[in-house]
């Protein structure tokens, strides 16, 4: 289905305006009440007490078995899946309660599907929101609940014809130094170690820097580190990197030091002598980088 | 061959003229040209003709071959030709070179020089993903590095400046205080291109990011241009048009663990221990110490580097930089004045070479901002690099 008839079939589905589904299969009960509460940790008397349902619950009563009870958002959905954008995610939710469900009533959902938007560049891939709402309606006409429901139905990054693009900073790499690369993709920080004398060494190079040795092998780092020196990159841009960035020197108990980005904290928050723990972060499909997070206190 | 053997044949050479082209952001000429008007100029200079060239010695990363200079400006036949890696390092390395030439007969007039249009064609400071791109032992080196957006100059000096801000509790002031007295110097410099544009505090202060902690006003500038210079042996040089800037001390260095403008995998980071290898050279050739310094010509592509070379070079002990300028050490006026022609920061940046001209400048008495009495200059190449040094004097050291 193209762009342009996806628009259509949006635009045609938000004029259907709000469709009734069917009642709940069950009216409000106390069984399901208890589950909740119980899954919930919410202790408080008063819903069993008085036979009223947690608000949250709305959902809860109208759920349809797979493949039951049609809705204006069935279309689209199927129709995205059928464009490629197979991957979902949820990413806004806002419920509104009027009044609490009683035990006994049974709730009618009805939905009215209001908007596509897309294509989107995003950090998942390329794709479209769909959004739409919810009304949950007691015995009479009056609403008990409402809910604004948003997901991004994307495209799969690794998808066929669309590969992550290139990282443009690449190592060179060579037969003295394949060894930490691999060992960064198998999540593992490899530290060049000398099999005769145990001299270890970063960065590495061919030769031992103690007793010469060509006979060489890797520890693996515990992967803890501590800050020795840091900037904040600024200015000028940098291929492949957003800026502000941090590039730290780690000093490791193992004794060495290793060049890294300090990521998964502010830039401001940075500071020497802070505790470090290893990670991974792929750059494409080729090339892992060991970056380094705070330690958890 | 005793000390003060040595110390004679070291000064058997000397630097007989300076040439040089305008400072500017966009020369509007080849580089090939821009060498060659230095070139020819040094020679005006020193009252030679290019015919009395017989070597030409530049840096491994100037663009213009010797043989195509020698072309363009009629130096003939060439019996002496080097080049002197690591940057901007190479600069005092080049006269070095040249004076062992002359000392050793291998040649008897040779002729230093370097010229890029480093503004309007190739800039040093913007990124260049292909710089860890080729598995040398270099490329292998940035490999560590570069993968991590850690890749430019600001960004390699702002790592060691930021340890030893923290070592010596010293702060981003004591930084900008080298940007204005460079600054200060370069305004009174009509050769500068900062000439007349001195800065604050305040407006180092204010100045945006580049790596932290690095601001814009402790970067120096970029710049198009050329300089050349003219070694020749102390006894040719003193029947020359101009009084010469005898060589008392010429040396080359690299520490132990040296990386290109990376090596932070040593014990410390504060100091600069190729600079060490230099000073200790300098003054064991020159006999000379600290105090027998009139002006120094510290290279000065980003501040920090400044202070670690004060201390380095034993002008005070390790922590003091910070004082020593605060207390206007660093100024026309002050213990040592660095760098009266404004630096690279206020005048220009010649890769370090049009630094070695002030020097001879302020031998002869002819620079912008004249120092009073000067006898010795010590005048220092990249730092962070491999690195080399010069002591220039206005008479033969006894």
């Amino acid at each position: 289905m193209t762009e342009a008839e996806l628009r259509e079939l949006a635009g045609k589905q938000a004029a259907l305006g709000e469709v009734r589904g069917a009642p709940g299969p069950d009216p409000v009960n106390a069984p399901m009440i208890r589950h909740w509460l119980a899954a919930m940790g919410d202790t408080n008397p008063a819903y069993l007490d008085k036979g009223l349902a947690p608000p949250a619950m709305a959902q809860v009563w109208t759920m349809q078995a797979p493949r039951q009870g049609r809705s204006p958002v069935d279309d689209p959905m199927a129709a995205l899946d059928g464009a490629g954008y197979t991957g979902v995610v949820a990413t806004n939710c806002e419920q509104t309660y009027h009044r609490y469900a009683r035990v006994g009533e049974r709730l009618t959902p009805a939905t009215r599907f209001t908007d596509l938007a897309g294509p989107k560049q995003t950090a998942l891939g390329v794709g479209y929101f769909a959004t739409w709402n919810v009304t949950w309606y007691g015995d009479g006409d009056e609403p008990v609940a409402e809910m604004l429901f948003r997901v991004l139905k994307f495209r799969p990054r690794q998808g066929a014809g669309e590969e992550r693009p290139p990282y443009p900073l690449q190592p060179a790499v060579n037969q003295d130094t394949a060894f930490f690369w691999e060992g960064a993709k198998s999540g593992e920080l490899r530290i060049q170690t000398c099999a005769d004398c145990g001299r270890l060494r970063h960065p590495p190079g061919p030769l031992c820097t103690r007793c010469r040795s060509s006979h060489l092998t890797y520890t693996v780092a515990s992967g803890h580190g501590t800050l020795y020196s840091y900037v904040v990159h600024h200015h000028p841009p940098v291929p492949g990197r957003e800026t502000p960035f941090v590039v730290g020197v780690v000093e490791l108990p193992e004794g060495v030091r290793v060049v890294g980005n300090v990521v998964g904290c502010p830039p401001g928050e940075v500071e020497i002598g802070m505790a470090l723990r290893v990670a991974y972060r792929p750059m494409d499909d080729r090339l892992v980088l060991p970056m380094w997070i705070p330690e958890e206190p | 061959m005793n000390q003060k053997e040595r110390v004679l044949s070291r000064t058997s050479a000397a630097i007989a003229g300076i040439g040089a082209t305008e400072f500017s952001k966009r020369s509007g000429r080849s580089e090939l040209r821009l060498a060659a008007e230095a070139v020819l100029s040094a020679l005006d200079d020193a009252g030679l003709s290019p015919g009395d060239v017989d070597g030409l010695v530049t840096f491994t990363q100037d663009a213009n071959q010797e043989i195509a200079v020698a072309r363009e400006t009629g130096i003939g036949e060439l019996t002496y030709f080097s080049r002197v890696d690591y940057g901007g390092g190479a600069a005092c390395g080049t006269v070095a070179h040249a004076a062992m030439a002359v000392a050793t007969g291998m040649a008897r007039t040779v002729v230093c020089y370097r010229a890029f249009n480093e503004r309007s064609g190739r800039r040093f400071g913007q990124p260049n993903a292909r710089t860890g791109g080729d598995p040398t032992s270099q490329g292998l080196e940035m490999s560590w590095h570069v993968p991590f957006g850690l890749m430019t100059p600001a960004a390699w000096v702002a790592m060691f400046a930021q340890r030893y801000l923290h070592v010596h509790g010293a702060s981003s002031e004591d930084f900008g205080r080298v940007a204005v007295a460079m600054r200060r110097h370069a305004a009174t410099n009509p050769a500068a291109w900062f000439h007349q544009r001195p800065i604050t505090l305040e407006e180092h202060q204010a100045s945006r990011w580049i790596v932290e902690p690095l601001h814009l006003l402790d970067c120096c500038q970029e710049s198009d241009g050329a300089v050349a210079l003219v070694v020749t042996g102390a006894e040719h040089a003193r029947d020359l048009r101009r009084s010469p800037a005898y060589i008392t001390a010429a040396a080359q260095g690299a520490g132990a663990d040296q990386m290109m403008m990376t090596s932070y995998y040593r014990d410390d980071m504060t100091g600069l221990p190729e600079m060490s290898v230099v000073a200790r050279q300098l003054w064991e050739q020159s006999g000379l110490t600290p105090r027998d310094i009139t002006t120094a010509i510290l290279y000065d592509h980003f501040t920090p580097f400044v202070l670690t070379q004060l201390e380095e070079l034993g002008f005070c002990g390790r922590g003091e930089a910070p004082e020593f300028v605060k207390d206007g050490g660093i100024g026309l006026d002050g213990r040592l004045p660095v760098n009266p022609h404004g630096g690279q920061l206020g005048e220009a940046y010649i890769h370090g070479m049009n630094g070695i001209a002030e020097a001879v400048r302020q031998i002869r008495g002819t620079a912008a901002n004249q120092l009073a009495g000067v006898t010795n200059v010590l005048v220092t190449a990249g730092t962070g690099v491999p690195t080399s040094g010069l002591i220039l004097s206005a008479a033969v050291s006894r």
